[in-house]
């Protein structure tokens, strides 16, 4: 005398978590100065590479990056990708294109977007400068740099990726 | 069986909010201690890594990862996580140097709990058909046990309040501790109800920190030409997640890991013991046979800090440091997960023969 029974495929359980986040005494250097438009990086005491953005720590030594350089926001692009397809929840139209870009002055690579470019024809050790938002909109925020644009310069030899000075790569 | 040598440990401060440290930062103070007791650069110089957090705790997703940065991993090394208290860390990674995958290892857990509700992000830990959507938190679950050891007459209010002074005044000689003082019995039951039968002050505080510790064979201890202790037996157990079929009143899984972790075998004079609550110091008391003359939780214990997912290995630390100053011969240290003393790990810590 078996009871038709109804298939349960699911259960809500809604899960609310309120928290208040803290990004770190490094990050929150890092931030502070882009609020004000100023792209910076931090030092490795110990190996001497620059990381832009700053976690707190030289991943490769363990040791914390305490000194603080200045930056021009121009790069060098390392890598790249097109993305063709949607993604659930982002408001860009595809295609664009994300990067893997190196600032100069820094060793370290950061994710970002490029724009006011032929996708077709970026390419890696291509060179790159940020386009930040009006004044008005910066926050403590990465996407205060709304994207990057190429630069009318000679590009990077791929070996030399990562070692350009904040200068830049001169002639 | 091989024994496990202790040689380095170090443990931050216990306060209240960490202000704007990330874990990465919160971490490589105790890494850099630790370090520096062995005479070490970095994680390169241990075989062996792993660390206990809970991302759950600050809220941040894969928070144990960025940990990872605070080790020096470049060359790669061999390292592992657990998701649970540290205490578990140091358990595997016993296991990587008994299987003679490692001679060392490093051991770290860290936490910071002060950004989110601690005891209801703890209620996520629970069954998650019948306990988990209830929101039943930490405090009001140990409340429950407590009315249970009252009722029954195992324990009045004045034992557990006798907990709490012995902790708060124990914990005056611990720079590291959050809550200290010397406070008597009949203060502590002036002090108004909190979850009933629950004042606050039987309640551990909520901690952010981190701690760290270093071990490695009886043989490379020798070699580093450091001060050592041993750990001669570990083992933990774990109870049904079913607090129905639980006896709240005692502690089954304590007392079979202490069994086999070989506590009983002969004297001990000193024991830390993971107890957030101090009805469940008295619990655990029970469960692992200590006597008066035993010196239970002379750092003040976690009711004087509790660094979730790293107190479990600080316990070991506490019990190491007093090994080696010569104040004790033969310790417990143990650990705990989950809630109402779910899941318990004991170990003997022994000064070197």
């Amino acid at each position: 005398m078996s009871e038709e029974r109804e298939m349960i495929t699911d259960i809500k359980t809604p899960i609310y978590l309120q928290y208040n986040f803290t990004a770190g005494n490094a990050p929150a250097r890092f931030l502070s100065q882009i609020k004000k438009g100023v792209l910076t990086g931090q030092r490795c005491p110990t190996c001497d590479s620059v990381y832009c953005p700053p976690r707190g720590s030289c991943a490769a030594c363990g040791v914390a990056t305490e000194e603080e350089v200045v930056l021009t926001g121009k790069a060098t692009v390392q890598s790249f990708t097109i993305v063709a397809i949607p993604i659930p929840g982002n408001p860009i139209k595809p295609p664009y294109i994300i990067a893997n870009l190196v600032a100069d002055g820094a060793n370290i690579s950061f994710i970002h977007l490029m724009s006011e470019c032929i996708n077709e024809d970026v390419h890696m050790g291509q060179r790159v400068e940020a386009v930040w938002k009006p004044q008005e909109e910066w926050d403590y925020a990465m996407d205060n740099i709304r994207y990057f644009k190429p630069l009318n310069e000679a590009d990077v030899a791929i070996e030399n990726i990562g070692k350009i000075p904040v200068n830049g790569p001169g002639e | 069986m091989q024994k496990i040598a202790i040689v380095a440990y170090s443990q931050s401060e216990c306060v209240s909010q960490a202000g704007a440290f990330n874990e990465v930062e919160l971490i490589m103070p105790q890494l850099r201690e630790v370090f520096g007791q062995v005479g070490l650069t970095n994680a390169q110089d241990v075989d062996f890594t792993c660390s206990g957090s809970c991302d759950y705790l600050q809220g941040a997703a894969f928070a144990f990862v960025s940990g990872v940065d605070a080790l020096g991993a470049v060359p790669p090394i061999k390292e592992s996580h657990v998701e649970m208290d540290a205490a578990w860390a140091l358990y595997e990674s016993i296991l990587k140097i008994r299987m003679g995958q490692a001679e060392s290892a490093l051991i770290y857990g860290f936490g910071k709990s002060s950004p989110g509700e601690l005891p209801i992000v703890l209620s996520q830990q629970l069954d998650p058909y019948y306990l988990a959507p209830l929101w039943l938190d930490t405090v009001s679950m140990a409340a429950m046990q407590a009315r249970l050891m009252l009722e029954s007459g195992l324990i009045t209010e004045r034992d557990m309040a006798a907990v709490v002074a012995r902790s708060r005044n124990n914990a005056m000689n611990n720079p590291r501790a959050q809550l200290s003082g010397a406070v008597s019995v009949d203060e502590l039951l002036a002090e108004e109800m909190y979850v009933s039968p629950l004042r606050k002050s039987d309640c551990c505080p909520v901690s952010d920190g981190a701690s760290a510790m270093i071990i490695c064979t009886e043989d490379k201890a020798k070699e580093w030409g450091v001060p050592y202790a041993l750990i001669s037996g570990i083992d933990h157990r774990i109870e049904t997640h079913n607090m129905g079929m639980r006896d709240l009143t005692d502690s089954v899984s304590t007392r079979k890991a202490a069994e086999t972790a070989g506590v009983f075998d002969r004297p001990v004079d000193v024991a830390e013991l993971y107890a957030p609550f101090s009805h469940q110091e008295i619990i655990l008391s029970r469960a692992l046979g200590l006597g008066d003359e035993i010196d239970i939780n002379p750092s003040g214990g976690v009711l004087a800090g509790n660094l979730m997912m790293a107190s479990g290995l600080s316990r070991f630390g506490e019990v190491f440091n007093r090994i080696i100053s010569g104040d004790a011969r033969r310790g417990i240290a143990h650990a705990t997960s989950g809630p109402c003393l779910q899941h318990n790990l004991v170990a003997v810590i022994e000064g070197a023969a």
